[in-house]
């Protein structure tokens, strides 16, 4: 019951802050707009919304990633979780409670998106529910990774890291906005070798139902996860000990 | 902190008074757990808030200065996330919750988010959210700060209440909190216990007519 009241307070704080909605649900919504009008005057094949779409849902979850470090950075200095350090709530309340409530937002997030996909044609299909299940293990690689920043940097530093250049690597290096061997060199060996990139293929290979090809990618991104995850935790524990 | 002993009783009501940097927040947070001693010991029921914290935090209480609440719950959701944060039942949650309240006049505002809340309630739920595990010691850290003179009273009635039931360690600026509100003071300074003693013998010793000119001599001159 600890960790379950205390989610109930994350997410009314995420929820209830009018920046979550317009970055979480308005933005890729808008993006995938603009990007659709795009494709429609001059056909790019990287622009088509199955291409298109599990791009944007990924670039969306690295907005998780603020707003979890935000919130925990926040607290951190806050005199409420001090005040709630001093009950008997353990490490692991916290954690759940920070991390728990953030899955069916980012689960909420994508799927918005891929509706606001259907209504600019996307097909609807059965792969649209596979795409957002095998997203899951990213975002909550995104969400662990709000847990690591919340923990270690000022909200300040917050919006530096996570909001401007998270979101621009989620961005530049996910092959969602251009194909990465255009640019070859050590920029594709750098994005083969972080999650990004694998996160959209593993969510364009299950809107096709082609799981075979998307287990590699799959592969990658959880063991991305998992190690965050870790870290993430470790970290927590550690400075709340601090 | 610096060779700091001293006794409180079972619900007395205790002041700690110093100017900034004195150490009041510091004891505080080590009497509640927050931060750890370099060496000695606190004791509550004989057992040490040190090697036994998880028996202090569930008898120990704090209400941290400025008004430690969730925003953007409501003030029943407040008082319920800190009653689960005690490992109290559903049916001991909703009673207990009920029960402050009424006691704190909070029932007309339950359902309000704490942000909405003016100043002095906002300090009311504080303590009533401190109170929720109903505890043996409540630390109550410049409760009143920055409020106006009517919620200063208003708060100042919920704290005489807690005398006699609740042992509370009170930190303040205001002179007149701790000479009207508590049983003894204790004074700080540079993380030290230079006095302690009633208002009135603090008075006596210092040889000044007022508790405000009794405090300045003894951080001044160290007039024991």
């Amino acid at each position: 019951m600890r960790f379950l009241y205390f989610s109930k307070r994350v997410f009314k704080e995420i929820v209830l802050d009018p920046l979550s909605i317009i970055f979480g649900l308005g933005f890729p919504i808008v993006l995938l707009f603009l990007l659709s009008a795009i494709q429609s005057n001059i056909p790019v094949s990287m622009f088509e919304i199955d291409s298109l779409t599990p791009g944007i849902a990924v670039f969306s979850l690295s907005f998780i990633t603020l707003f979890s470090a935000l919130l925990v950075s926040k607290d951190r200095g806050s005199l409420f979780l001090q005040r709630l350090f001093t009950t008997e709530m353990k490490p692991v309340d916290f954690i759940f409670g920070y991390t728990l409530p953030l899955i069916p937002l980012a689960i909420l997030q994508m799927f918005v998106c891929f509706a606001f996909a259907v209504v600019l044609g996307l097909k609807i299909s059965l792969g649209i529910l596979f795409s957002i299940l095998l997203l899951i293990p990213c975002a909550m690689f995104y969400i662990s990774l709000g847990l690591l920043f919340g923990s270690i940097l000022s909200d300040k530093a917050v919006g530096g890291i996570c909001g401007a250049l998270l979101t621009n690597l989620s961005a530049w290096l996910s092959g969602t906005w251009f194909d990465m061997s255009l640019v070859g060199g050590w920029f594709e060996k750098l994005a083969n070798v972080l999650p990004f990139v694998h996160a959209v293929e593993l969510g364009r290979c299950a809107l096709r139902c082609d799981f075979a090809s998307a287990l590699p990618h799959l592969l990658w991104v959880l063991s991305y996860m998992l190690v965050i995850t870790v870290i993430a935790i470790a970290v927590f524990k550690r400075k709340m000990k601090q | 902190m610096n060779d700091l002993t001293l006794d409180i009783e079972d619900g007395e009501l205790f002041a700690l008074l110093g100017v900034n940097g004195a150490g009041k927040s510091t004891t505080i947070k080590m009497l509640s757990t927050l931060t750890k001693p370099d060496s000695g010991d606190a004791f509550i029921d004989s057992k040490s808030v040190v090697t036994e914290s998880d028996y202090a935090k569930s008898v120990i209480s704090v209400s941290p200065q400025e008004s430690a609440v969730a925003e953007n719950l409501t003030v029943k959701e407040n008082l319920e996330l800190m009653a689960y944060a005690h490992n109290m039942t559903k049916s001991t949650v909703d009673e207990k919750t009920a029960e402050l309240l009424e006691k704190f006049s909070l029932e007309k505002y339950k359902d309000k988010r704490a942000k909405t809340l003016s100043g002095g309630y906002r300090r009311r739920l504080s303590i009533a959210m401190a109170l929720i595990n109903s505890p043996k010691v409540i630390c109550l850290d410049e409760p009143t700060l920055g409020l106006d003179v009517l919620s200063r009273a208003d708060l100042w009635e919920i704290i005489r209440e807690l005398k006699g039931k609740v042992t509370v360690i009170l930190t303040t600026h205001y002179m007149e909190e701790a000479e009207k509100l508590s049983d003894r003071i204790g004074v700080m300074k540079d993380g030290k216990l230079i006095a302690c003693d009633t208002a009135e013998n603090l008075k006596l010793k210092t040889g000044k007519d007022n508790f405000e000119d009794a405090f300045i001599a003894l951080v001044k001159e160290g007039v024991k």
